[in-house]
Formats: C-alpha cells, structure tokens, sequence
C-alpha cells in the first residue's frame, strides 16, 4: 500500500501524562510522529494538538481509531481530507556580513517574513506560513549559511463551523 | 465529615460493592493497609506476591464478571504488578490496581522505593490515575471503577502518593460519573446489523467465530439463541469456552494452533465468517493471507480498534455483543445450509481430539478426561502451556466463565492466584486448577494465602517434567535440541504441598489417576495437590504451525 501524510487534530485534556500516552501511542507502535505542537485552546481544560504523521491507509486508520480510544482524548478529525487551514513558523538564523545583509532582507521581504534580530554577523529570520513556503524561504537562505534553525511544527484547523 | 485519603479509598470502594482487595503491605502504602485493619466489609486478601495478589484479583473478575481489585505498595510493590496488570489488559478483565507512592515532595528524585508507576504501567493498563491530593480520591475512584467495567473492559492504575493518604478531606462520594471524552458505543448501527443479517441469510458455508468479548458482555444467552436460531456452526476461542456449550451439536470447538480440524476447516471453506467479540488473534488465524479467503466477513467488537486491524471486514458493527446479538436476533431466521453441515459433521467425526496410549504412561489426556469425567461443573482454572491447550481440548465446557485462563499475554504462573479469585467469588463452585510443573513454581507461595482462608482448591499438576510446549517446538523447529527446558530437577510437589500444609498427592500409575481424583473431591478443609507424573515427550495436536495456513494443520505425529 502506499504511504500518505495525513494532519491530525487532536483536542485532549489539558492534564499531565497526556502527550506521553499519545506519543506512547505512536512509539509503541512502531508509527512515525513527524511533528507534533501542543498548546492550551481558548479553554484553559482543553488542550489542542495538531500531528503530523505518515502511513499507508490501514496504518492511518489504526492512528485515527488508537487516538479515539485514549480516555483523555476528546475529540479526533483527520484534516487531511477536510479543508483545513495550515500553518507552521521557523526562526532561522543566517549568517550576515553587512556586504551580503541587503541581499538577504530582500529575501525577507518577498516572502513577507520578518527580521526578529540583529546581530553583528547574523540575522534571526521568522517566516510563516505552508510547508511549500517554509521550504522555499529556507532553501533560498541555505548559501548564506544557516546556523540554527527551529520550527514549531504544524498547526491546523478545519475551515468553516462543523455541523 | 473530614477522613483521611486512605479511609476515603475504603469508603470508596465500599460505594463499588467490593468485597475483597488482594494485596501485600509495604511502605508507602501503609495508611491504606491501616485503613483495612479488622475492616467489617472489606477484606483484605493477604498475598504472598504482587504478582500473585493482582492474578487473584484477575480470577475473582473473570469468575465473577465484577471488578477485581488489588494493592501494592511503591516502587517493587508496584513493578510486581505489572505483569497481572498486562495479563489483565490482554484479555480485556476489569481490574483496579492500588499502588503506595512515595510523598509527593520526594517524587522524582530517586527516592527509596520510588518507580514512576504510571510510567511503567502505560502501555499495559486502559488508564490511569496518580492521586496527589486527599481530595482527589472520590471521583478518581469512581472514575476508575467506571473505564475498567464499561465498554471494553481492562485494567486501571491508580497510583496514590502517601502525603494524600494521610491529608484529610471531605468524603462525597459521586454520584454518576460523567467522562465527556469517554462515551463507549454499546447500540450496534441498525444499518449494518440489517446488511449482516442479508448476509447470514444468503450464505451457504456460514460459520459462528465467538471470543471472550462474548463472555465480558455476558452475552452467552444472546449466542446460544442466534447459533440454535439459525442454525449455524459455531466455534468459540479459548478467551470464550463455555460461551457455547461444546457438548451441542452445532459446536467445533475451539479453533487456531491446537484447535479441532473441523473449526480449522471450517474456517479455510467457509463462506461467511460472523466474529463477535473475537479479535482475529494470530494464534486463531495463521498466516492471514490462507485465512478464510473465500469469506465476507462480520465484525461484532465494542472496541472500533479491533475491526479491521488483521483482517479486512465487510460489515463492520461497533457495539456491545450483547445489545447487537439481542438485535438481531429479532430479525434472523434458520438458514438452509444441510450440505455444509454434512461437510461440517463428517469432520468432526473423522477428525476428533484424540492421543495414543504410549505403553504404561500416564497421558496427560487421560487425567483431563478424568478430571471432565468428576468435575464437569467445576470452574477450571488453566495455566499456560501444553496442559492448558489438553485442558482446553479435552475437558467439554458448557458455561460461560467456567474456563478461566490467560489467553492474550500467556502468563506462567497466573493460576493458582487466580484459583484463589475465583474460589473467593465463589464460594460455592468447586475450582479446579488445571497447572503445569513448569507454570506451577513460578507462584507456588500462593498455597499459603490458599491454606490460611482452608480453600478447598483442587490443585492437579500435569508433571511431565519439561517446559513442555517449548520442548515441543524444539523436538519439531529444533532438531530435539532441548535447550533450557530440562525440569526434572523440581522438588516432589506432594511432598511440598505437605510441608505447606496443604494435602500432596503423588499419583505415578494409570490405575490410580481416578481415585485420587476421588479421593480430592471429598477435601474440603483446604486445598489439596496431586502430582500427575505423566508421559514426558507426549505432544499437543493437532497444531498449525506458526506461519503456516490453518488448512495446513499437522493431525497428529503419524
């Protein structure tokens, strides 16, 4: 079968010992987490995961059932066949010497990204947006010599209100 | 009116209805233990294992289908009991596991007897809770009790610091327990209960595949209507014997690796598979890809998770056995099937269980066969190994509950404690423990608990001086290189039991098999041991190969 990337949201309990019983999920399994946010909803009880993870469709539906099974998991839908929404942030940090920094907040601004630091031989770049731009933006800023780079992983949400 | 953590506990499982806790005192669970002190309602099960204290509590749930509880204290306490918690999980038994934990300031930092419980328990357990505060004990409780018993049945760790059982609280206890992310689905969708029935009806080579979620949802009557009704045959696993009484005609018994021919058969010809409550464990199935290939397939599961994860289902119905079956029962009638059933009736006859007399030994067939004989309405408890799959074959089990075993995890040592259970829950059934020489020792202390509270348990060991189903696989995958297995060096059971104080038996010649199993029937002041000294190298069939297709099933050594 084939292998397929698919977005889960997930809405969990916001108490201690719940990502660990969901990545204890995937580890156990042998599946793949390829990423991962967590963060509290507009209810301080509820907390929001958006998971990344890939797997052919048998593989998939074991994912989605296993979530559903775990007690503090309120609520599974795979956006992968939804219309959804997605977004993900990276910081990157590229090495700038002033003769080449003006090159580089070219860059910064056809992607609509922003500059977050200043440093004397570095810049520290924040870009939003799909994995598609992410991955340009990145590719672009690669010959200047990226020294550090963090991401924040995939977010998403379903477009419209479910009925 | 302000109590303690720990009598807020007890007060707790008063509201569930629990008679008994089997557990070992240590530590950081000592205010629980002290809350149990003379305690006229709950009584405390004194173990000799943690191990032994969570099995007992399994066979007290798989003998009464209610909540078996247990308790240990922190860190090795708790770790002991981990591997009844996971033989509980496998097979989907209603459990509460209790443990001590250390003070809540001390967590985290390696303090003495300390284990991160809910670490290790996390993925053998359903859930699990670690209490913090006195407060929280109530409806953690309530909670607990309620995911253990409802939909899929399993364990639940509740891991309990020491400060919280001392730090006293306001006892309420719930009322109702209200989990909004936990809503197990029990109706089955009447759409597809409506396309499985079609199919039952246009079927011709139709056959019944039962498991022990027929037994959790104590959904027997439900089974016995549907089989009787429409007149199909059925074969039920080893989590569910008795679900079906094997004595009826429509029976196969039990199907898989040392199952009967006719249900193995049945499988590989039939048209339509009807699972309810069975999981399409490897051990039943074989190599997939020969499983039943020219079958649509039913799935009758509570657990959504369960359907479709080895095998393709054309019908799928997430729901309670016992909800579903009452469905559609209502809506099935007999089908005509005669020339399946001809096929279905000339392989039980050409192909029952069956062994030969190797010169003067005792079979261990035999002493099954004589056990059946005397004690057909006893609850059995098996263990597991060869002995188990015999006592499986041979012994015929009408009633649900009355075979209990460790199926899914396959735990050595999970009868005797379990025995103890069951005897508890019912105390007036005869409990016959069906164990190994092997599986025996691994939680042979368990006599003692057995001895002080006069359990009249029969205790039959099927003493072939071997890790028998290992020395089985060497003999057939590894050239008779019996590695590791060699058991002659166990002490004369009888004579142990005696020094317990138990009453030993030690019967080594045919003629006296059935006297001796007479002679227990009449001990009922305690338990009592007979060491069947049996053929040593007499092997399990027939048996379908790990790997190989259930229509490649091996009859017999000819």
């Amino acid at each position: 079968m084939t292998e397929e990337r698919h977005i889960f949201s997930v809405l969990v309990e916001n108490r201690f010992g719940v990502l660990a019983r969901i990545a204890g999920l995937f580890s156990g399994r042998g599946f793949n987490i390829d990423s991962l946010n967590v963060a509290e909803t507009d209810d301080p009880d509820v907390s929001h995961m958006t998971i990344v993870t890939h797997g052919d469709a048998q593989i998939i539906e074991q994912i989605y059932k296993h979530l559903n099974k775990l007690i503090d998991v309120i609520k599974v839908t795979d956006l992968t066949v939804e219309n959804h929404v997605e977004r993900e942030i990276v910081l990157i940090k590229v090495y700038a010497e002033p003769q080449r920094r003006g090159e580089i907040l070219q860059i910064v601004e056809i992607f609509r990204a922003h500059t977050v630091d200043v440093g004397p031989d570095s810049l520290i770049i924040e870009v939003t947006g799909d994995e598609g731009k992410l991955k340009a933006a990145i590719d672009l800023l690669r010959p200047y010599g990226i020294q550090e780079l963090a991401r924040t992983g995939k977010i998403a949400i379903m477009r419209g209100i479910a009925k | 009116m302000e109590l303690s953590g720990a009598n807020i506990l007890i007060e707790s499982l008063k509201q569930e209805g629990v008679e008994y806790i089997f557990g070992v005192n240590g530590g950081a669970a000592m205010p629980i233990f002290d809350a149990l002190y003379e305690h006229p309602d709950v009584k405390l099960i004194m173990m000799r294992h943690e191990q032994g204290a969570s099995h007992a509590a399994d066979g007290y749930a798989r003998a009464t289908g209610k909540v078996g509880v247990t308790l240990a204290t922190s860190g090795p306490g708790a770790t002991n009991l981990v591997t009844g918690i996971a033989t509980a999980y496998m097979d989907s038994i209603p459990m509460v596991a209790i443990t001590g934990q250390v003070f809540t300031h001390l967590m985290g930092n390696d303090a003495f007897q300390e284990c991160d419980v809910i670490g290790v328990t996390r993925p053998v357990c359903k859930h699990s809770y670690l209490i913090k505060s006195g407060d929280e004990v109530a409806d953690v409780i309530a909670e607990a009790f309620h995911i253990a018993s409802t939909g899929r049945p399993g364990p639940v760790v509740v891991d309990f610091a020491k400060d919280a059982q001392i730090h006293e609280s306001l006892f309420r206890y719930p009322e109702k327990v209200n989990i909004r992310s936990y809503k197990p689905k029990v109706e089955g969708h009447p759409r597809q209960i409506a396309k499985a029935v079609e199919l039952i009806h246009n079927a011709e080579r139709p056959i019944l595949y039962a498991g022990g979620g027929v037994t959790l949802s104590n959904a027997s009557e439900e089974l016995r209507e549907l089989a009787i009704k429409t007149g199909i045959p059925i074969t039920v696993t080893l989590m569910g014997l008795g679900a079906f009484p094997e004595t009826h005609p429509l029976s196969m018994e039990m199907p898989g690796m040392h199952g009967s021919c006719c249900a193995n058969y049945a499988f590989t010809d039939s048209d339509l598979v009807i699972a309810i409550g069975a999981r399409f464990d490897d051990r039943v199935t074989g190599d997939l890809t020969k499983f039943a290939p020219n079958a649509k397939k039913i799935h009758i599961d509570i657990d959504a998770s369960c359907i479709g994860k080895n095998v393709p289902i054309d019908v799928p119905i997430v729901g309670d056995a016992k909800r579903v079956l009452a469905e559609m029962n209502k809506l099935v009638h007999r089908v005509d099937i005669e020339p399946w059933m001809r096929q279905i009736n000339e392989w039980k006859e050409q192909y029952p269980f069956e062994y030969e007399q190797n010169g003067d030994n005792i079979m261990p067939q035999y002493v099954i066969e004589q056990i059946y004989d005397l004690y057909s309405d006893a609850i059995v408890v098996g263990d597991v190994g060869q002995h188990q799959m015999w006592a499986a074959q041979y012994f015929k089990f009408t009633e649900p509950r009355q075979w209990l075993n460790s199926g899914g995890l396959g735990t050595m040592g999970f009868s005797l404690p379990a025995a103890i259970g069951a005897q508890l829950g019912c105390p007036d059934k005869t409990v016959v423990n069906i164990n190994g020489d092997g599986s025996y020792i691994m939680t042979i202390q368990e006599l003692v608990p057995a001895i002080t509270m006069k359990l009249p348990l029969k205790i039959f060991i099927i003493n072939n001086m071997y890790l028998g189903m290992v020395r089985q696989w060497q003999e057939l995958f590894h050239q008779k290189r019996y590695a590791a297995v060699d058991y002659h060096d166990n002490p004369d059971f009888a004579l142990l039991a005696e020094a317990f104080g138990a009453t030993g038996i030690r019967v080594e010649r045919i003629e006296d098999v059935r006297p001796a199993l007479e002679k227990a029937k009449g001990i009922d002041d305690g338990p009592v041991v007979i060491d069947f000294i049996v053929d040593e190298e007499e092997n399990v069939f027939p048996m379908v190969p790990a790997g190989a297709g259930l229509g490649d099933v091996i009859r017999g050594l000819a």
